[in-house]
């Protein structure tokens, strides 16, 4: 079971919902979390633990190889997204925009841009006690997400297929590419909002992306008390369960500056967190059955 | 020499678009033949990634010498600016095209 923890807006409390969630949860069950927030994985703040498997991450980029070159022009007509200039006596490759779909290079007459590897982020897995944690880290520098979500996505499907182990996956915020590859696999998506004119118009945008996944969501509402009530009323309107609130309260707040998990001193989250537990059971036993 | 400006407008009265790979227009000033040439770049607006190499390229078959823009360009850009032996100029930002040709011509404007 994969549970993906994800929002339009950004800050609205997908990893503290994500790490606390796993915490929880893992007291009475097998949880694995994976940090596929690549750009700026922040999950592994709130945790500590020993490293059990690191390992770095590659994307093939095309090199240019100039003497076998024709000058044709080809590899920068067929690149959807500008990574290859064609000079008049020069071929120029942007690794950073190349995307990895090998199109000039299986296209180029003369094979003159074989396809290399190149570091482009790293994966970790730390054994934090009561749980798994695995984290997608993108290098610095480094503009393509997707692949290093991808990997970290394989790696999760590898060592834990265990069909009982639920996998809580944080996602990147945003409707954009990185959110679809964290995303995609996912059994169902909870969409972490405030509720806020702000947090209700980038919802209804990833609750689009979602329903174009054809993915079930369930939204949580994150520092419940301010605000309005559009977003309740947005939900009510899309047929969207609200599973939880979790209240606009400064001891939360504190908790979080110091990296600290909230649900262990403050019980109204221990409540929704719970909550939101039984939610994934229930779904749990609707997808198995 | 051919002079080129990143340009809000087609015209040496058309005001500097501060931008380089995501600029409005590109203008190419003759200044032996005191002729002028427009390129309409806005759906450069469409392009997620890639507007600096795509802005540059551009720039090199309008066959610019030289180019003379606000804030100067992105790595992206430079690196290609640099393959096709294109001087950059900078700081014309505010400026209108003739105005920043002329602050070119008294040496007022900085060599990127």
């Amino acid at each position: 079971m994969k549970v993906a923890i994800a929002s339009g807006k950004g800050g609205t409390g997908k990893t503290t919902l994500a790490v606390n969630l796993a915490a929880y949860m893992s007291e009475s069950e097998r949880v694995v979390l994976a940090d596929l927030d690549v750009e700026e994985p922040n999950s592994s703040l709130f945790l500590k633990g020993e490293v059990v498997h690191k390992e770095a991450i590659y994307t093939n980029v095309p090199r240019w190889e100039k003497d076998a070159c024709s000058n044709c022009g080809l590899c920068q007509k067929v690149c959807n997204f500008h990574a290859i200039l064609a000079l008049p006596a020069e071929v120029m490759v942007f690794p950073e925009l190349c995307h990895g779909c090998y199109a000039c290079s299986e296209l180029c007459p003369k094979d003159a841009l074989p396809m290399v590897a190149r570091k482009t982020g790293e994966l970790r897995q730390l054994n934090v006690g009561s749980f798994q944690f695995v984290e997608g880290r993108l290098d610095v520098g480094q503009e393509q997400a997707v692949p290093v979500i991808n990997r970290t996505l394989e790696y999760l499907n590898d060592e834990f297929p265990e069909l009982d182990t639920t996998v809580i996956l944080d996602a990147p915020p945003g409707t954009a590419c990185p959110v679809v590859a964290a995303t995609r696999e996912a059994d169902f998506v909870i969409l972490v909002t405030e509720p806020t004119p702000f947090g209700l118009y980038d919802l209804t945008l990833a609750v689009d992306l979602v329903r174009d996944l054809s993915k079930e969501i369930a939204v949580v509402v994150n520092r419940f008390g301010i605000g309005n009530d559009d977003v309740f009323a947005f939900c009510e309107e899309s047929s969207i369960p609200v599973i939880a609130r979790i209240p606009n309260d400064r001891k939360i707040a504190e908790l979080y500056s110091r990296g600290e998990l909230v649900y262990r001193k403050v019980p109204e989250v221990k409540r929704e967190l719970e909550k939101i537990r039984t939610l994934i059971h229930e779904y749990s036993r609707r997808t198995v059955f | 020499m051919k002079i080129a400006f990143s340009a809000q407008g087609d015209t040496m009265d058309s005001m500097i678009d501060p931008r380089f790979g995501r600029a409005a227009y590109l203008v190419v000033y003759d200044d032996e033949s005191g002729e002028t040439s427009g390129f309409d770049n806005q759906s450069i607006t469409g392009v997620a990634h890639g507007a600096g190499p795509q802005t540059s390229q551009k720039l090199m078959e309008m066959g610019a010498q030289v180019l003379i823009t606000g804030n100067g360009p992105g790595g992206n850009a430079q690196a290609v600016l640099r393959k096709t032996n294109t001087k950059v100029f900078v700081g014309a930002a505010g400026m209108t095209l003739r105005e920043a040709y002329n602050a070119y011509k008294r040496g007022a404007l900085q060599e990127f």
